[in-house]
């Protein structure tokens, strides 16, 4: 057996070598930058408040360009264009207006070429005998997600608002932010979502289920307008037929699919973690602002459950960085053979120790809820965040 | 560009660095009685997110393990960065770096026609080690509507534009500025800043494309990358692409102005440094190369063949981040087709997926690491086969057919033939990580399916970035690193191509070993065996063929060669080519089983558990 040892022994150790854990937070200070794709202008000031909804920024961002082959329309050379135009750059044009006029043999000949939109003349080119046409400004607005107060404003780019929240993450998610009720829909966090437990009531509703959705369950919120689930786990399968194609790489949010979906825990039929549920039970009947979009690459976002709310025990601040791994830290395991198995460290060993796939690598001991001890890689595990 | 603080011949330290997207890698080097060798490696989480935002972090991290690992000082006492040059008593003489933080540099190209000057365009970006994010071309089957539309949703880094050769199309390429000027693409990094387009077509149209977009974007024009078009000269762009990643899309990351100031050398995006590892074996051994870089969001595959030096990367092709796209794209039963027992499909893919939302889990049980096996074969597969459609002679010129290429269906676009290539080397956390060495020789031999008498190597710990990057100032010493420290000598593949049937003859290897004894071993086919043959060890080999299967001299005709020895041995292949596995799924199953078992794959007792 050959093995790599010798390697790893010039490698220092990993510095950080698990998972950051999700975070499950009663109370926290929440902050969020809503900013603009490019300048606009800032609607709100210091201090102020504002509601999930309200717009706190908005620009234009430059219409659509149409180009038209004028020219070949008319039939004349690139060069010549100009003289058949009937509007120069920066003319404002409607749609059908007319840009250039042909006649020829007395007016017996006549051709025109008209906008095909409305917008502006942006270019007359004479090599190419294209004429540009830019479509009418999109205007575009950023509302403030979730309700709170502005705590700083970035000239002409967007704001920061900051909230006091429950804080919950979700391990992956679709669909982007929406806003609702919280309704618990199961008793237990075991519990399947199923269509059944989705009640007409529930329209513009965050419903939280237990282990995992079906595909009935999926179907039927969306039916019923529905704005987020919150559940343990999906099944690849599932997933796939309803956003109608193979997530690839986790990067998502722009799914048009009607509705928005957390998943707490990973993929198959997985419970959610006890803590999560019992946080989200807590605050029944609240209004939440969620997110869906999940980006595993550099610079992580994890999909978001932000729950507003008076009660601040203390609370810390959201970039505040996790303290390592110590002996008592509750972990959750998150890779086969334990994958979803919740417990406690207990001890962790600096020496490198040899898995059953033959690797050597950095473990750490876990005792289970049923007091069992197992042996696990670091990497393996992530921390559950008090 | 360089600018040495020490000639090289007096330089007796030197650091360098790739600051990935989650991992900052210090790797330090020192001359030892006049040979440079590898020292120690220090590593710590990159520094590029908030709430840090500021890459120098990172790196001083790392390199503060190294100054803890080796008690030798690094760091400048009033923090202002690395110390250099090496005064006595601390600091080194040379420090450089790659980096791929933040997404590395992100290109959309453009040229006139998709399979000439768009194609060139494209090796050219991905040459300069870029992840190319669309193709526009005049014929690439879109409507001008639909490119604006996607120029405008993209957020490049820069733009690579060429088309036309010089004194040659005049108004499709000014269509094309057109085009490029209406869509207004914005940048991904910083919103006030121009974006950097590299103008590398038609000379003649210089002063209407400055005039046309000049004022609008940061302009750089080089030599026409298709001058004519038999010619290709994709250096020139590959040039200013780097100094416009320096200069442009460095300076807006966190950090970076002052990571440049630390630096001796200019930054070089990690896959170019990688690039410049492929070629520095290629050139010091002579021979053609295929290299892998098998990473966990990408996979880069490299190739240098007679000198052409080519690089294709496959954006969403890797083990962690994108190993759920691998199932996408290559269908989960070509995963499971590597599998030799029972498994769920269902299972299989949920597994992925939890791999993919959990990217820095390791597999703990036997089960889990042939999963992972598996998938990288497939990796690689998909990897290699988008290279090839990179990897392809240039299109647009008269090629000389001969009387035997006539009877040939058609003329293969890619000039990469596996029976010419002499080298395969491969980098990556899965290929170097595995528990024993014949996995990676033997995942690279599956999914590659080397032809004739191939060497295999492999990076030792990660390090070929960083040697590429020294290379461009000091190639002894990098080479020296390289060959010593770096390149892991797997072994050899021995492979005649050809088919035939169970229990057929395929090939009589007689090996000449170091102490003088002499084997032989006769294989049939879709058999393969593993001979002991260790790292820096020669055996002569005389290879017999069977009529039908060829070593590179013609079917059946019989081989001498030197064959080097590795860690994982010779392996002698008599599969066949192309490599067909049984449709039966038991018979499958058995068969990956008796190959495995042949080559101590894995561990005997687990597996026969697992079956």
């Amino acid at each position: 057996m050959i093995n790599n040892t010798e390697e790893e022994d010039k490698t220092s150790v990993e510095a950080h070598a698990y998972t950051p854990g999700l975070k499950v937070k009663r109370s926290m200070t929440v902050g969020k930058t809503r900013r603009l794709p490019i300048f606009g202008e800032v609607l709100v000031d210091v201090g102020g408040t504002v509601e999930h909804d309200t717009i706190v920024a908005k620009t234009e961002i430059s219409g659509d360009p149409e180009i038209v082959k004028v020219a070949m329309k008319l039939g004349v050379e690139a060069e010549d264009l100009i003289r058949y135009m009937k509007v120069k750059i920066g003319d404002a044009i409607e749609e059908g207006g007319q840009m250039a006029y042909y006649s020829a043999l007395f007016g017996l000949i006549k051709k025109e070429v008209v906008s095909p939109i409305a917008g502006t003349i942006e270019t007359i080119s004479e090599i190419t005998g294209q004429v540009i046409v830019r479509g009418k400004p999109v205007p575009i607005e950023i509302d403030s997600y979730i309700p709170g107060k502005v705590v700083q404003v970035m000239p002409r780019e967007g704001v920061v608002i900051e909230t006091n929240a429950a804080f919950i993450q979700g391990i992956f998610g679709i669909g982007g932010e929406s806003y609702g009720r919280i309704r618990v829909a199961v008793e237990s966090s075991e519990d399947d979502l199923t269509a059944d437990l989705i009640r007409p009531e529930d329209k513009g509703a965050v419903l939280i289920g237990g282990s995992m959705i079906t595909m009935e369950a999926l179907r039927k919120a969306v039916e019923l307008g529905v704005s987020c689930i919150v559940v343990g786990g999906v099944r690849h399968d599932d997933l796939t037929s309803f956003i109608g194609t193979e997530i690839g790489v986790a990067i998502t949010g722009h799914e048009d699919v009607g509705i928005s979906l957390i998943v707490t825990e990973g993929f198959g039929k997985m419970r959610m973690s006890q803590r999560t549920f019992d946080l989200l039970k807590s605050f029944e009947g609240y209004n939440a602002s969620v997110n869906g979009a999940t980006q595993i690459r550099a610079g992580v976002l994890r999909p978001e459950i932000i729950i507003p709310h008076e009660i601040t025990s203390g609370g810390s601040s959201e970039d505040e960085l996790s303290a390592g791994m110590v002996p008592g830290t509750p972990v959750r395991i998150i890779r086969q053979p334990y994958f979803g198995a919740i417990g406690t460290v207990v001890r962790l060993p600096v020496e490198l120790q040899q898995l059953e796939s033959e690797s050597y690598v950095r473990v750490l001991e876990v005792e289970l809820e049923d007091g069992t001890v197992v042996t696990v890689p670091r990497a393996n595990v992530e921390i559950i965040e008090e | 560009m360089a600018t040495l603080r020490k000639p090289t011949e007096e330089m007796r330290f030197i650091l360098a660095t790739d600051v990935g997207s989650t991992t900052t890698k210090a790797r330090f080097f020192h001359r030892r009685e006049g040979e440079w060798r590898f020292f120690v490696a220090g590593e710590a989480p990159t520094t590029v997110e908030a709430p840090y935002e500021d890459v120098t972090m990172g790196v001083q991290n790392a390199v503060r393990e190294v100054e803890e690992l080796t008690g030798h000082r690094i760091l400048a006492l009033d923090g202002s960065g690395i110390a250099v040059p090496y005064d006595g008593k601390m600091g080194v003489d040379l420090y450089c770096t790659t980096s791929s933080a933040g997404g590395g540099l992100q290109m959309m190209v453009a040229g006139l026609i998709k399979m000439m000057t768009a194609e060139s365009a494209n090796r050219a970006a991905l040459g300069a080690g870029a992840i190319v994010m669309d193709v526009i071309a005049r014929d690439d089957g879109r409507q001008p509507y639909q490119k604006i539309q996607r120029i405008r949703s993209l957020r490049p880094d820069m733009i690579l534009l060429a088309g036309g050769t010089d004194g040659g199309a005049t108004e499709h390429v000014i269509e094309l500025v057109e085009l490029i000027k209406a869509a207004e693409p914005r940048p991904r990094l910083g919103i006030a800043f121009k974006l950097p387009i590299v103008y590398a077509g038609n000379k003649n149209l210089r002063p209407q494309v400055e005039k046309l977009i000049g004022g609008q974007f940061a302009l750089d024009m080089v030599e026409n990358l298709r001058p004519v078009l038999e010619v290709e000269n994709t250096e020139p762009a590959r040039r200013a692409v780097h100094e416009l990643f320096m200069e442009h899309v460095m300076s807006h990351a966190p950090g970076y102005t002052k990571l440049m100031k630390w630096t001796d050398v200019d930054i070089m995006p990690t896959p170019a440094g990688e690039g410049m590892a492929m070629q520095l074996i290629a050139s010091s051994y002579k021979e053609n190369v295929l290299g892998v870089g098998l990473g966990g969001a990408t996979t880069n595959v490299y190739s240098v063949m007679d000198g052409r030096f080519v690089r294709s990367v496959s954006a969403n092709l890797g083990m962690s981040y994108s190993v759920t796209n691998v199932m996408k794209e290559a269908g989960i039963r070509n995963i499971m087709r590597w599998i030799p027992f029972k498994l769920d499909e269902e299972d299989v893919s949920s597994r992925l997926m939890n791999k993919m939302i959990r990217p820095t889990t390791i597999p703990q049980t036997l089960e889990d690491l042939i999963v992972e096996h598996s998938v990288a074969r497939e990796a690689l597969r998909l990897g290699l086969e988008h290279h090839k459609t990179i990897a392809t002679r240039l299109k647009g010129i008269q090629v000389q057919r001969t009387i035997a290429d006539i009877f040939e269906q058609a003329l293969e676009e890619t000039y990469i033939k596996m029976m010419d290539i002499d080298i395969i080397a491969g980098t990556g956390g899965l290929l170097s990580h595995a528990p024993r060495r014949i996995q990676p020789m033997y995942i690279l031999t599956d999914a590659w399916q080397p032809e004739g008498i191939t060497k295999m190597f492999q990076d030792s710990v990660f390090m070929m970035p960083h040697l590429g990057v020294l290379s461009t100032v000091h190639r002894e010493a990098a080479w020296n690193i390289f060959d010593k420290d770096c390149l892991v000598r797997l072994g050899t593949c021995v492979a005649p191509a050809g088919s035939g049937q169970p229990g057929e003859h395929v090939m009589t290897v007689k090996l000449e070993m170091p102490d003088g004894r002499t084997l032989e071993e006769k294989l049939e086919y879709g058999e393969v065996k593993r001979i002991s043959l260790a790292e820096r060890q020669e055996a002569e080999a005389e290879i017999t063929l069977a009529r039908g299967f060829d070593m590179g001299e013609g079917p059946g005709h019989a081989v001498k060669s030197t064959i080097m020895g590795g860690i994982g041995g010779v392996l002698l292949d008599a599969r066949g080519r192309p490599l067909k596995l049984p449709e039966d799924d038991d018979a499958r199953k058995e068969m990956l089983l008796k190959w495995f078992m042949a080559l101590e794959l894995y561990p005997e007792e687990d597996l026969k558990e697992l079956v």
